[in-house]
């Protein structure tokens, strides 16, 4: 049996008495492209902040590949190959599109710690970061700061960002928010030129797009995992309706 | 928590900037290496006690322009290192190089624990934390008098006399101190140039998504507190040299805030920006003091007038003035 | 549950100060005298009494506002000030008129800072502090010039000049005064805070300030009016201190540092936390000054630093400042 790439286990967070996640297991096979869905408040963000690390569980256990990392903090789970964009675009705003990736880069590296060499001076991460920025058509702008781009292309780094790292396990928390149907054909492309090697779970609103990119499909309500498992299999659930159209 | 940044937009602007940056710079060092050749000792003392603020100020802005974390208790580090340098000197019977050696290193160390602490919070939280563990080092500097000579202050502190040279006179200590600051430019600006400056840079601005990205932004902090401790007790040494004398009110929160509004007033997060301040708050204090007593007053004004009029910094501050005025004008 | 925690935290918590009381005054009795002893714990809750009365201001100010009101102390000193001048300028004076005055006098002072300078900076926490800290430097500056160098004494009211004997002790009379001041305005805040509507949109807006503005509570008087709260209870207790500390400069810059350790013990926001950390740390202060009188404030180091490496929200709090 392969071990899962990310794996859930009995998974409980409570905010001053409140259940945000209760009883949530869920595993991620290696290679997987797996959907979350879920009405708002659902606990999908939540539950990726405990897999990241942002906020530890109250009770439950996380695993990647394998390895417990339910108390390890966010940076070291980034070193085990975790990686992940933001709902709300979080970038270097002052910063130009070449720097932000490369710190995306740096993140991983010995070099971070290095208080001498300048980090302009690294030639190998700028060509890489360039390179990177040209897997999501961007590389003419390399030289820009994030703050000059529009939103459409804000969250195109913020994935180039996270492929920059080359992660075994990509979250991806709603990569189509915002956009206009022509950015949303765009990043889907993207998202679907992701390589094997790296195991996708990505949260969405916009199930025509969405849906197209996932093999799986988890659905969330009030913290619970109502159904689990291949795509159709999902939707057509009696359960996925009663959600998504009520009683 | 927001602090104003200057940053270029354009390639044009920044070369132009880059320009003024170099103009600047020259003028300045020319400046500093001809001053003492025509100026009298007043002058070039207050020179001195320039430089001496400058390098508080540029250390406090490691942690304040480049970390975005906002201290209030950065004259600990000037004040401790200078009380140690002082008693391991007049009382514990060593000489300069040793005091200053062990100044510097517990300074680093007393840094680090309070690192610990002061780090456990960001933004105001850790404002305040910093506040309140350098105002009870200041009561301990007032009340254990065995050991600090309470409200009398140390004295009898002599100044040091590198390879023989005697610092005693003003353009002697005046030389000295211009090395200690160069040294410490320097190696300040490769700190936030680095590699692990950006890596800082990245945490003062999104310290989540640092995070994410597989730093350790708690201890990218607490090497820079310590390494900004560090400076701070280099500014002190320096300090306790000049004056050959120390107090409490070195340790009090007036000290921690005129480094503040030093690094305020000429525009966080620059290199430059901290200099620009001490020349300013040197000058006011000194001039100041000169007419008018109240020299708290006019720092809180002066703290008032940048904050609500000029939040950015005086340069940038004064340019947006200029062209609001230049474009109301027409 | 939450409630219940909350109870059982602060009988917890009392019993520690208790407990560090009984420590402190079992040990200087044995070294001392009983009566010093007496003496010294009454001195530990007069300035507890005090130190609440600037810390609950500070916190709730912090709490509503997110402001670290570095005016504070100065606000205490102003008020110690005031109330010296009226206390002596006028026989027979009331101590409660003198108070009451003081603590307009300071309060209308705090509510055109908040109104004409701070409320420019309302997205800038840091500019604030700033502002609030430069605005310290001018008021002590300020009463240097108007009241001199020199301690102002101020006497204590006849009313409360002769000791209270019981047991074969003499207990001073106005440092009982002071702790049952205290002891009202807690009662008081807590009555304002849980019971009135004015407490309801404190308690809301402390909780998230975006709900309150969208249930429409006026967020912006409201926090005129903490702040004026806030710097009102400084004030009058800078009064109520007068006869034990005296009105001095430099009054703010002893008091200030106090405040804030017991805001960090207690935790931001929180009135019991404020209520618990000054009498501990009061305790601790006074008792310490006692037995090392060079050491008293080292060992302010230490609660601190037990506090802020377990519980770095405070005892009570429930945000992380």
């Amino acid at each position: 049996m392969t071990v899962p790439a990310l794996e859930i286990i009995n998974l409980n967070k409570n905010f001053g008495g409140l259940p945000a996640t209760q009883n949530v297991s869920l595993s991620v096979l290696p290679g997987e492209r797996r959907l979350i869905i879920g009405p708002n408040g659902a606990g999908k963000t939540t539950l990726f902040n405990q897999i990241t690390g942002d906020f530890f569980p109250t009770s439950g256990t996380i695993k990647l590949f394998g390895q417990e990392v339910t108390r390890l903090k966010p940076h070291q789970r980034a070193h085990l190959g975790l990686s992940r964009t933001y709902q709300i675009i979080t970038l270097f705003n002052k910063d130009t599109l070449q720097h932000n990736i490369t710190l995306g880069l740096l993140g991983l590296q010995k070099a971070r710690w290095n208080m001498l060499r300048p980090l302009a001076t690294y030639g190998d991460m700028r060509t890489e970061a360039i390179r990177v920025l040209g897997l999501v058509n961007l590389d003419h702008l390399a030289d820009r700061p994030v703050s000059d781009i529009s939103y459409g292309e804000k969250r195109r780094v913020e994935i180039a960002m996270a492929m920059a790292q080359r992660p075994k396990v990509l979250l991806l928390d709603e990569p189509l928010a915002g956009l206009s149907s022509g950015e949303r054909t765009n990043v889907k492309q993207l998202v679907a030129a992701i390589p094997r090697e790296t195991t996708v779970v990505m949260i969405e609103h916009d199930m025509d797009t969405a849906l197209d990119l996932a093999e799986t499909v988890t659905l969330l309500h009030y913290g619970k995992v109502i159904v689990d498992g291949a795509r159709d299999a999902v939707i057509a659930d009696e359960k996925t309706r009663e959600v998504y159209l009520g009683h | 928590m927001t602090i104003e940044t200057t940053s270029s937009a354009t390639p044009a602007v920044e070369a132009k900037s880059s320009t003024l940056r170099i103009a600047f710079y020259a003028v300045m060092g020319v400046v500093l290496l001809v001053l003492p050749m025509f100026s009298g000792d007043f002058y070039i003392n207050l020179a001195s006690q320039i430089l001496i603020a400058a390098i508080f100020a540029l250390s406090l802005n490691l942690l304040v322009g480049y970390g975005g974390l906002s201290s209030l208790g950065h004259a600990s580090f000037l004040g401790l290192a200078a009380y140690f340098a002082a008693w391991f000197f007049t009382r514990g019977g060593v000489d300069h190089v040793s005091a200053a050696v062990i100044a510097i290193l517990a300074t680093s160390v007393v840094a680090g624990l309070f690192g610990l602490i002061s780090l456990r919070a960001s933004g105001l939280g850790f404002l305040m934390i910093t506040l309140a563990l350098s105002q009870v080092l200041w009561g301990v500097a007032f009340r254990w008098a065995a050991v600090t000579n309470g409200d009398n202050g140390l004295s009898g502190m002599t100044r040091p006399m590198p390879f023989g040279i005697d610092l005693n006179g003003a353009a002697n200590f005046y030389w000295f101190a211009l090395i200690i600051f160069g040294v410490s430019f320097i190696l300040m600006a490769i700190f936030t140039e680095s590699a692990f400056g950006s890596a800082l840079r990245g945490t003062r601005d999104q310290p989540r998504r640092m995070a994410a990205l597989g730093f350790d932004v708690w201890m990218i902090r607490w090497i820079t507190f310590v390494y900004a401790g560090f400076w701070g007790g280099v500014s002190g040494l320096l300090y306790v040299y000049y004056h050959k004398y120390i107090h409490p009110t070195s340790l009090s929160i007036t000290t921690s805030a005129e480094g503040l509004l030093s690094v305020i007033a000429g525009g966080s997060g620059t290199l430059g920006g901290p200099v620009v301040g001490s020349i300013l708050v040197v000058m006011l204090k000194n001039y100041a003091s000169a007419y008018i007593e109240r020299w708290n007053m006019l720092l809180g004004f002066v703290f008032l007038f940048i904050v609500l009029v000029m939040p950015e910094g005086l340069v940038p501050g004064t340019k947006r003035l200029f062209n609001r005025f230049k474009g109301g004008a027409k | 549950m939450q409630s219940g925690n909350t109870l059982t935290r602060t009988v917890l918590a009392l019993v520690a100060v208790l407990l560090i009381g009984a420590a402190g005054f079992s040990y200087v009795s044995s070294i001392r005298s009983p009566q010093f002893a007496v003496i010294q714990a009454l001195n530990s809750l007069a300035l507890g009494g005090l130190l609440f009365l600037l810390a609950s201001g500070f916190s709730l100010i912090f709490g509503l506002m997110r402001l670290a009101n570095l005016t504070h102390g100065a606000f205490f000193m102003l008020g110690a000030y005031i109330g010296a001048n009226i206390l002596r300028s006028y026989d027979g004076v009331n101590l409660w008129f003198a108070m009451i005055g003081a603590g307009i006098a300071v309060a209308v002072f705090g509510g055109l800072l908040e109104r004409f300078v701070l409320r420019q900076l309302s997205s800038n926490s840091l500019g604030q502090v700033l502002v609030t800290l430069g605005m310290s430097f001018i008021v002590a500056d300020a009463c240097l010039m108007i009241w001199g160098g020199d301690p102002i004494p101020v006497p204590t009211p006849a009313a409360f000049q002769s000791p209270l004997r019981v047991a074969g002790f003499m207990f001073p009379t106005y440092r009982l005064v002071v702790v049952l001041c205290a002891v009202a305005a807690a009662i008081g805040l807590y009555l304002l805070l849980e019971r009135t509507r004015l407490g309801a949109m404190i308690r809301a807006g402390v909780d998230d300030m975006q709900m309150a503005r969208a249930v429409g509570i006026p967020v912006s008087k409201l926090f005129t009016a903490v702040f004026m709260l806030g710097a009102g209870i400084a004030g009058a207790a800078g009064v109520l201190g007068g006869p034990i500390m005296s009105a001095y400069p430099g009054l703010d810059a002893d008091m200030l540092p106090l405040a804030l350790i017991v805001v960090i013990l207690g935790g931001v926001g929180s009135l019991i936390g404020a209520f618990v950390g000054s009498f501990i740390i009061g305790f601790i202060y006074t008792f310490g000054t006692a037995l090392l009188p060079d050491l008293a404030y080292v060992i302010l180091f230490l609660p601190m630093i037990v506090v802020i490496a377990f519980r770095p929200q405070g005892l009570f709090g429930r945000m992380s400042a």
